[in-house]
């Protein structure tokens, strides 16, 4: 059943194109939301020994001669994505509502991202799991050119070519995969024993195309970037679930299927995602422009997701996916708040300017929602952030203790960046006049209010971080089992 | 064999001679010739098409001077297909004086194409080489008023029968050798002997010709200005038709006569032969050609810089040397062909509406006509191979295909630079993209905004073309099946 939020997806994608605009949001919100429909269904229904497995959903012959399948399959980790893809995917047409221009075109790219995006989640099978992977670049490279802010055609470019440069290793990756493994089913390649010294070369190959989508030190500057650049629902869907797709590829195909060459490489993985949690976080700490911040703390964040994957335990790895659940929320809240709470009304998000305006008193519900989100990604007890860095931090322990006093460090700076960002934003000091540095008159009192859809989507994706952060056994439970069956743990 | 019987099997060819008489008849007799003529050619073509179906499946007469087999059936299918849409295609050109004329040249041009991919005799190859490049010169000049096209099919002409030269000079050797013009037998000829360097030259000299026609690097030069300066029909033509027979025929040539001086082209295992000709070739379209594509600002001589390298990622197969590659190659081809068909097809109204092809031309495309923005950029993602279109499927078939032949995946190297290739081609057709969905229309400042008018029949094929590209994208197993099936 999961297997219909793709055909639901595309299927209004391709609606869009044929509805006449007075539709184009509405058709949006309904299809989102049926996604999540299928996902929260899904989640309930499936019983948790089930999710051990990837168990397959869907397979269908597509092209026999070179062993393509349709082939969908679900386990706890790719349920665990396509909840959170399901979730943001709906709060994020609730702060896309008020886009005019070219409206059909917009929610048309929007749902392509989110549909591809359920199906890398989905799928069992090499090949597919590349075309969904491959499908989400382009839409975003007109998301953001053609609806951004920012130096938008910039950042469009350099996010889609090095998505692209990312995908040039993954398809050297998955041909040597496929020529020396004889198939292209995920299953049946994850039982098949590579030899050591394809391995050694493969895995980094692999990995690191997928980790340039995750945003991986060195190669993460597209990040920073092209989320500063892309319009408010492209930041969201980008730093919350597109990066993933790097991750969970990354872990559901090089890491699974070349476990040898993940043992060789991880020490190295481990040093790269430390130095990224760091270096981000310090950039970060200079950044003036508040999207920029964000940015910075998306690569900082999945700098832990690649913490917990070099951990090689289940207790880091579970950790790991939980936190790709937990940023996918989190980043998903701290775009909503910057960039459609704030720069739609204040037409700035230089945090010199915003922190002339006291915000927080002329927008208490976007400081609530902010405080709360900074809260998340600093890793405050009760929320979603804090339970998935523990369990990195504590799987991480057992194999790089030196690297968990560092990441700890991380923490600290993380911390530090955020409560800047947090006080300039919308906690400064009052100017009473209405002149501000930057020579724009402001009259606070012509600021819209927080409209409905707004609060709609920024409530959802609270509770949905507070209620993880409370009880996160609700998905490690099901992330467990699924990740103590991969091979590379055994 | 009686005359009859020839007659019968040769009936496709005949059908498209005979049709190409009656439009110039038509074109001296009918005031509406363009339309008339275009209806007849049409006509013909499908004809065309039903008498192939008709004929036996396997026939081979005068030692391979004329052969019926799957893959020359499928292939002339395709071919006259091409020639279909090319026929659409020149509808939406302003009404030429000699518009009989120009059809009809289409019409042998695909007699051409036809004998190419129906012959294993290199002298019936290279009769059916010159009728095809004959009427191509003549069609790529045919806009006589416009300096760009008499340039265009100057230089065509020059280099092409430069090439021509060479190849007749290579087939010369190769039948000194071997004292045989038929492909299997001159296969038979070499199984025997070793590969002698009179040999080794008269073989690169036969490719040549061949390089010339698939416009790869270093025999490109006529590309640009062919692509950029021929009337629109003319340059699609080129770029689809002509190069599809020309990789079957190159295709037959290597793989059945030359087959025993295949050679290797691995990394550290190259061994004298076609093979690492091909190798080098290809490498070298996929540096140039991407390379220079990106400093292009005509969309034309952009899809003919990006020619020249995806002449390079489809020799990729032929390097491969298997039939899993051949039949990459073609399905490569194919749908490369159809892409740029409906590419030019674009860039036909788009030149009628606004009288250029720069980039500047195409911004703003996607206000004034979202159909056409939406096939133009069907096809620039599929030609830089993005899913779920076809030019995807197509590369990684090639690519796989490559990697399976010869151990340790001695072809990594091509295929790694297939692929940066293609990363960089991303680039630059992101950029005519870029013109079309989000710069702002210049034209709007300088004369009122006019919406793209275009009939419906030019609206019906783009679209059908992007439609076809898509859809090979998504069961490319429609195709693919039916070419495998067809090699030996």
């Amino acid at each position: 059943m999961i297997a219909w939020t793709i055909y639901v997806t595309f299927g209004g994608a391709i609606l869009l194109l044929f509805l006449p605009r007075a539709y184009a949001r509405w058709i949006a919100l309904l299809t989102t939301i049926g996604g999540l429909i299928l996902c929260l269904v899904t989640f309930v229904q499936t019983p948790i020994p089930d999710l051990a497995h990837f168990t397959t959903l869907v397979r269908v012959p597509w092209v026999p001669a070179l062993g393509m399948n349709y082939h969908l399959a679900l386990d706890g980790i790719s349920l665990t994505m396509v909840l959170v893809t399901g979730i943001s995917a709906v709060s994020t047409v609730f702060f896309s509502w008020d886009v005019e221009h070219r409206q059909n075109e917009f929610f048309f790219w929007l749902l392509l991202v989110v549909g591809g995006c359920y199906g890398v989640f989905l799928s069992a099978d090499l090949f597919l799991l590349f075309v969904f992977y491959e499908l989400v670049i382009v839409p975003k490279y007109f998301l953001i050119a053609i609806f951004g802010s920012t130096n938008k055609e910039y950042g469009a470019m350099k996010l889609t070519l090095y998505s692209f440069f990312g995908g040039m290793f993954v398809f050297v990756g998955i041909l040597v995969a496929y020529v020396a493994g004889g198939s292209l089913d995920l299953n049946q390649l994850s039982q098949f024993e590579f030899s050591p010294q394809l391995q050694s070369w493969a895995f980094p190959v692999l990995f690191l195309g997928f980790a340039v989508l995750a945003g991986i030190w060195p190669l993460h500057t597209w990040a920073p970037t092209g989320h500063a650049a892309a319009p408010t629902a492209g930041s969201m869907l980008l730093a919350g679930i597109v990066m993933k797709l790097g991750s969970y590829a990354g872990l559901r195909v090089a890491m699974n299927l070349f476990p040898e060459g993940f043992q060789m490489w991880s020490k190295w993985i481990a040093v790269l995602a430390v130095t990224g949690i760091v270096y981000a976080a310090a950039v970060a700490l200079r950044q003036r422009d508040l999207k920029f911040v964000i940015g910075y703390s998306s690569v900082s964040h999945m700098g832990f997701v690649l913490l917990g994957f070099a951990t090689a335990n289940a207790l880091g790895t579970s950790g790991a996916v939980l936190q790709m659940f937990s940023h996918g929320v989190i980043a998903a809240l701290l775009f909503a708040a910057a960039g459609r709470m704030i720069y739609r009304r204040t037409h700035t998000r230089e945090l010199d300017a915003l922190s002339e305006m006291n915000l927080s008193h002329v927008m208490p519900f976007a400081a609530f929602t902010f405080v709360i989100a900074t809260a998340a990604s600093m890793g405050i007890p009760g929320f979603s952030g804090f339970a998935a860095e523990i369990t990195i931090l504590i799987g991480a322990w057992k194999t790089f203790p030196i690297g968990v006093w560092i990441a700890g460090g991380g923490i600290v700076l993380v911390a530090a960046f955020t409560l800047r960002a947090l006080k300039l934003s919308f906690f400064g000091e009052e100017r009473t006049e209405g002149k501000i540095k930057n020579g724009t008159t402001l009259n606070r009192e012509q600021f819209d209010p927080i409209t409905i859809p707004e609060k709609i989507g920024a409530c959802m994706l609270m509770l949905t971080t507070f209620a993880v952060g409370v009880y996160p056994k609700l998905l490690l439970d099901r992330i467990m089992p699924a990740v103590e069956t991969m091979r590379f743990l055994r | 064999m009686s005359y009859l019987e020839l007659l019968k099997l040769a009936s496709p060819e005949a059908v498209v001679v005979l049709t190409a008489l009656m439009v110039l008849s038509i074109g001296l007799l009918s005031k509406r010739a363009m339309a008339a003529g275009g209806f007849v050619a049409g006509v013909g073509v499908i004809i065309s098409i039903v008498t192939i179906l008709l004929l036996p499946t396997n026939e081979t007469l005068f030692g391979g001077m004329l052969v019926i087999s799957p893959l020359a059936s499928l292939f002339k299918i395709i071919c006259l297909v091409l020639a279909f849409f090319t026929i659409v295609l020149t509808q939406t050109e302003k009404a030429s004086r000699h518009a009989g004329e120009y059809l009809a040249l289409v019409l042998l041009a695909t007699v051409g194409l036809m004998l190419l991919v129906g012959s294993e005799e290199l002298l019936m190859i290279f009769i059916g080489l010159e009728l095809l490049g004959l009427s191509l010169y003549v069609m790529a000049a045919f806009d006589k008023a416009d300096l760009r096209s008499a340039e265009a099919g100057l230089k065509y002409f020059l280099f092409g029968s430069t090439s021509s030269a060479f190849t007749l000079f290579g087939i010369s050797f190769i039948y000194g050798m071997t004292g045989a013009t038929g492909l299997a037998a001159i296969s038979t000829k070499l199984a025997t002997t070793s590969v002698q360097p009179l040999l080794a030259v008269g073989i690169v000299m036969t490719l040549v010709g061949f390089a010339f026609k698939i416009a790869a690097a270093p025999f490109h030069l006529w590309a640009p200005d062919a692509y950029q300066g021929a009337p629109v029909p003319s340059a699609a033509f080129i770029a689809s038709g002509s190069k599809v027979a020309s990789f079957v025929v190159l295709g037959k040539i290597v793989f059945i006569g030359f087959s025993p001086a295949q050679g290797s082209a691995g990394w550290h295992a190259m061994v004298a032969g076609w093979s690492p000709v091909l190798a080098a070739l290809a490498a070298l379209s996929i540096v140039i050609g991407n390379l220079v594509a990106l400093a292009q600002s005509n969309v034309r001589r952009l899809l003919a810089y990006s020619a020249v390298a995806h002449a390079g990622y489809t020799l990729i197969g032929f390097v491969a040397g298997d039939r899993e590659g051949f039949s990459a190659a073609l399905f490569y081809t194919t749908i490369y062909a159809v892409t740029l068909v409906g590419a030019f097809g674009v860039v036909g109204i788009v030149r009628r509406e606004t009288g250029g092809d720069n980039f500047s031309n195409f911004s703003g495309l996607a206000s004034r006509s979202p159909l056409l923005a939406g096939c133009m950029a069907v096809f620039m993602l599929s030609l830089a191979g993005i899913p779920p279109l076809a030019g995807f499927f197509g590369k990684f078939y090639l690519f796989s295909a490559a990697l399976h032949a010869g151990a340790n995946q001695a072809l990594l190297w091509l295929v790694a630079l297939g692929l940066i290739g293609s990363f960089v081609s991303l680039y630059y057709y992101l950029l005519v993209l870029k013109a079309v969905f989000v710069d702002a229309s210049l034209l709007a400042a300088t004369r009122p905004m006019e919406r793209v008018r275009s009939d419906f029949l030019q609206r019906a094929t783009v679209a059908v073309l992007a439609a076809a590209v898509v859809f090979l994208g998504v069961m490319p197993n429609v195709l693919t099946s039916r070419i495998l099936a067809a090699i030996p």
